[in-house]
């Protein structure tokens, strides 16, 4: 089909360049940087642009041997492409956003480089071993990021981050370790598709889950994520956000589900109670929040609680609002901390109290905001609508509790995006200093015009970004068939309602 | 016939004994700084042309045809592979000397000499055949590495590391010896082949109380715990160049030697060692990373590390099959090019006079005055930690591959729980060098040879490490094969 390794060039191509960063100058360093990030997404575009939508599952396949145990194998399918493309449109975006660091220029281009190289590694990875060795290794540029170019608690914030998320993942190779023996294989479509005996699969699936839950970040595990969010630069914000907590995500759709089909089944309870109290908790304590970035942070936390919802719904809307809940929240989340990145830069602050009425000075900024604010509500339009609706309407087929109390995310969801609006943008110019900020710069419009665009696009037409996922969570839908819960909602005409079934109990009835 | 061929298979052993002696004579007669530079270098090709005598049996060898004086030694791929990672660690401990030693004002031909005769002793080691080979070649190793512990004959801390490693040594080796001479009454022999012979069928107690001293002995050795007590001591004390041949070097001969006792003497009891390797695997690895959270000086942090690594490496013995003891191969030469990386960074912190920089504190900033050593130290950190996509996550994942293939999935889910916490002190200095402001201490020129180790060790241990996988998983299939012949 397509002989040429363009996933292996688009992993090679941030890496030479993070080498070559390291040994030249800073200003050498971010020509190298955005040159090199803007080729790796025009190869992205050539990617999506040669990806034959309804051809064979798995696309632009590499194998090579070079390894004793494991091999370089990568290829990709409908829903790695998405992932990897949202990786490579971010990508240039940081580095713009990246202006203001003054500190080892060229170590921080590096960082920001192999990060790149490691998450398209990440998606694009079909052995087993490579996915986790690409999964952990980010671990260690993402603790530099956060560490060196960090703010004042950056320390702590990288320890947790780094610890935190280690610990889950050991034991994730473990459990890999374990299948790999089992199954005589470490390739990933073909571990997609066998049965593993149902009770080792809930102990495989909670080593799995140990690792995703706290990179997604789930409630309780979600305390590094804050932490690391407020300290970290700019666009180290957007990465973690944008990209980092996708791969959460990822892992559940990619090996919980289709390699443990019944244990994500008899689990789906654990997983809708936590997600549930996830998303009420965390949106009422973004409520409350003076920093904004922490406030963005607490609202990835519930957003990705709706993801994990919409996984564990067992059908098609659910992983389909699944997948552009990720890419939205990827493309809203990096915005508003862009947002915030282009007020912290002129003032230096991150409290929400020192600023106010910037509608007045800073119109263009005041607009982008608002469509980003109103993205991150869900509003109709919006890429965030199209994905919050597709999870919420999954999820209302297993059962009508979860899907109500999700529901109210969007609510809370409504209530801290525009309460926090009203104090930045509206009211009065409390502060001379935050009153006389100029407006958004040439290179800070190219930041946030692109996202902007895509957001309305995905708003208006997810079609685009859906179909080359379709086949993929069609497949992905018909292996969890065998394992699919009984929802609670009653279809069937003409009969009355049983009484005094509860939905949980339905859940858990339908899994056994 | 037979003795040509015996002679021929110790060639290493020979040679390594004949230039040590003439040696001495050289550094007896032409003393001085200029003479031991030059008994340095031509140590180090002597190590050299032992290592090329050995690399042909990594291949393998009939068993028949590796045995020498009627089975009390052995040239197999096994000890061929021990062989070739002591000489080398034994090279970098001497290549990095001269600069250290000189500053010190105690560059002396003896050091050359005395790891030569260690690296012959542990040679003895990974080749015996026989509890009183093993004997043999312990103490001849052990001697040497008291003197030099002891090497700085002015510095206190030396001396005194020198004495603590003597006293305790005598005793673990009074415990070996008590072990085996148990082992010898219940079995009738001390030849390896024999004992398994003679524990076919079942074990009399006190073979096991023979088996348990040994262990104890040789876990001495090898630094595990509950046997560790000596280790940080002796590592902070002795001159950082023989701290960074002890913590490589005799840790492999230790462990090759435990695993030819396990697999080939034991091995028809392993029930009854498993556990107390699983025990000390597992102390060993909690005990490392705990006791090295508290650490100010560099050298005894990377002392618990090594204490944290041989449990590690445990674990793969507790496995007690061909995989485990593949693991243990694969994961001791990657230990071994990460603690020679480790400690040549160390030898290169030096302030403006030229003296070693080792508390941890001084380090700060290191990324910004040092930027090269603080890479290289941090990737050692990292690989340490077992982090991917460094070399050193290889080591652990092959030793957990080879537990869980095993069926020992909680020892494995438990030893890489444990890693976890040592992550928390490699990432400490980690954080010392890049995060923190620059103390400013460490100015000093380093040493052209220490510059190029480190790049070397920071090569193999980088990803590129990766493309060796293959060839280095063959050879060790082939080395640890040789182990489950005879069972």
């Amino acid at each position: 089909m397509f002989g040429f390794p363009i996933l292996s060039l688009m992993l090679l191509v941030p890496l030479v360049a993070a080498l070559a960063c390291l040994v030249v100058e800073a200003k050498t360093a971010r020509t190298i940087a955005l040159a090199a990030t803007v080729a790796d997404f025009l190869l992205g575009i050539v990617l999506w642009n040669r990806f034959e939508i309804g051809g064979p599952q798995w696309q632009f396949q590499e194998n090579a041997a070079l390894f004793s145990g494991f091999s370089w194998k990568l290829g990709i399918d409908g829903i790695a492409l998405m992932l990897i493309e949202l990786s490579v449109f971010l990508m240039p975006i940081c580095i713009l956003a990246s202006a203001s660091i003054e500190k080892r220029v060229g170590e921080y281009m590096a960082a920001f480089l192999l990060m790149e190289t490691l998450m398209i590694g990440v998606f694009a990875a079909q052995d087993l071993f490579l996915f986790y060795i690409f999964f952990e290794a980010g671990l260690i540029p993402m603790y530099l990021i956060i560490g060196i170019w960090g703010g004042a608690d950056r320390i702590y914030a990288s320890y947790k981050f780094f610890l935190y998320t280690l610990l889950g993942s050991v034991l994730m190779l473990i459990a890999m370790l374990w299948m790999a023996n089992e199954a005589g294989t470490t390739d990933v479509p073909t571990l997609m598709q066998y049965s593993f005996p149902v009770a080792a699969q809930k102990w495989l699936w909670l080593a799995f889950f140990a690792s995703f839950a706290v990179k997604m970040p789930m409630w309780p595990v979600h305390t590094w994520l804050p932490d690391a969010h407020v300290q970290a630069p700019t666009a180290g914000s957007v990465i973690l956000a944008g990209v980092l907590l996708k791969m959460g995500g990822y892992g559940f759709i990619r090996f919980s589900l289709p390699m443990f089909p019944e244990a994500s089944a008899s689990y789906a309870p654990l997983i809708f109670v936590l997600s549930m109290i996830a998303v009420v908790y965390t949106s009422l304590v973004a409520l409350v929040q003076h920093d904004m970035k922490k406030l963005i942070a607490y609202s990835s936390v519930a957003h990705m609680a709706i993801v994990t919802v919409g996984l564990f719904a067992f059908n098609v809307q659910g992983l389909e609002g699944t997948m552009i809940v990720m890419l939205s929240h990827g493309l809203v989340a990096g915005a508003l901390f862009l947002c915030v990145g282009v007020i912290y830069d002129r003032l230096h602050t991150r409290e929400i109290n020192r600023y106010g009425g910037l509608a007045i000075n800073m119109p263009k900024y005041a607009l982008f905001f608002l469509l980003f604010t109103m993205a991150s509500i869900g509003l109709p339009g919006t890429s965030g609508f199209v994905g919050e609706f597709l999870s919420l309407a999954g999820i209302y087929q297993i059962s009508s509790w979860v899907a109500l109390v999700s529901t109210t995310g969007i609510i809370l969801g409504a209530a801290y995006m525009l309460y926090l609006y009203r104090r930045v943008v509206y009211g009065e110019q409390k502060n001379a200093d935050a009153a006389a900020m100029p407006d958004l710069s040439a290179r800070e419009l190219l930041m946030v015009v692109p996202i902007a665009a895509v957001v309305l696009w995905m708003g208006v037409y997810p079609e685009s970004f859906l179909a080359p996922m379709r086949s993929d969570i069609a497949a992905l839908d018909a292996r969890l068939a065998q394992a699919k819960p009984a929802g609670d909602a009653k279809v069937t005409a003409g009969k009355p309602k049983a009484t005094g079934e509860h939905s949980e109990h339905a859940v858990q009835e339908g899994a056994h | 016939m037979d003795l040509t061929h015996s002679l021929r298979l110790v060639a290493p052993e020979e040679l390594l004994s004949v230039v040590g002696l003439a040696l001495l004579l050289v550094s007896a007669w032409a003393g001085g700084a200029r003479a031991a530079r030059a008994v340095t270098w031509i140590a180090v090709a002597v190590l050299a042309a032992c290592a090329v005598l050995v690399v042909p049996a990594l291949s393998g060898v009939a068993p028949a045809d590796a045995s020498a004086f009627g089975g009390l030694y052995a040239a197999d791929a096994f000890s061929a592979y021990a062989k070739v990672l002591i000489y080398v660690a034994a090279g970098a401990s001497l290549l990095v000397a001269p600069a250290f030693f000189e500053k010190a004002g105690a560059m002396r031909a003896e050091y050359p000499i005395l790891v030569l005769f260690a690296a012959l002793g542990m040679g003895i080691m990974v080749s015996a055949q026989n509890l009183m080979t093993l004997y043999i070649g312990l103490e001849l190793n052990s001697l040497a590495a008291y003197v030099l512990a002891a090497f700085l004959k002015t510095d206190e801390r030396s001396a005194e590391a020198g004495l603590k490693y003597f006293v305790l040594g005598a005793l673990a080796s009074g415990i070996l010896l008590f072990g085996m001479s148990l082992t010898y009454g219940f079995t009738g022999t001390t030849s390896y082949a024999g004992i398994a012979a003679a524990l076919q069928g079942g074990m009399a107690k006190g073979a096991l109380f023979g088996l348990t001293f040994v262990l104890a002995g040789l876990a001495f050795k090898a630094s595990a715990v509950p046997f560790h007590m000596w280790t940080p001591d002796v590592y902070e004390g002795a001159p950082t160049p023989v701290t960074a041949f002890f913590a490589s070097a005799p840790k492999v001969a230790a462990l090759g030697l435990t695993m030819r006792v396990a697999l080939e003497a034991f091995a028809p009891q392993a029930a009854a060692w498993q556990q107390i390797v699983t025990f000390a695997a597992i102390a060993s690895i909690v005990v490392g990373a705990l006791g090295a959270i508290g650490q100010g000086n560099i050298k005894r942090l990377l002392a618990y590390s090594s204490i944290n690594n041989v449990g590690f490496v445990l674990i793969g013995l507790a496995t007690a099959t061909p995989q485990g003891a593949s693991a243990m191969l694969v994961y001791l030469a990657i230990y071994v090019a990460m603690t020679v990386g480790g400690f040549v960074a160390v030898l290169m912190l030096k302030d403006a006079d030229g003296n070693q920089v080792e508390q941890i504190a001084d380090i700060a900033g290191l990324s910004h005055t040092r930027p090269l050593i603080a890479a290289g130290l941090a990737m050692v950190m990292f690989s340490l930690a077992g982090i991917p996509p460094l070399f050193g996550f290889w080591g652990k994942f092959v030793v957990f591959q080879a537990a869980v293939q095993a069926g020992m999935v909680p020892l494995a889910a438990l030893g890489i729980a444990a890693s976890v916490i040592g992550a928390f002190y490699y990432l400490k200095v980690v954080k010392v060098m890049y995060f923190d402001d620059a103390a400013g201490k460490v100015t000093g020129a380093s040493d052209m040879t220490h510059s190029v180790l480190l790049a070397a060790s920071a090569l193999f241990i980088s990803p590129l490490g990766y493309l060796l996988t293959r060839c280095l998983g063959s050879i060790a299939q082939t080395a640890a094969a040789v182990l489950f012949h005879a069972a």
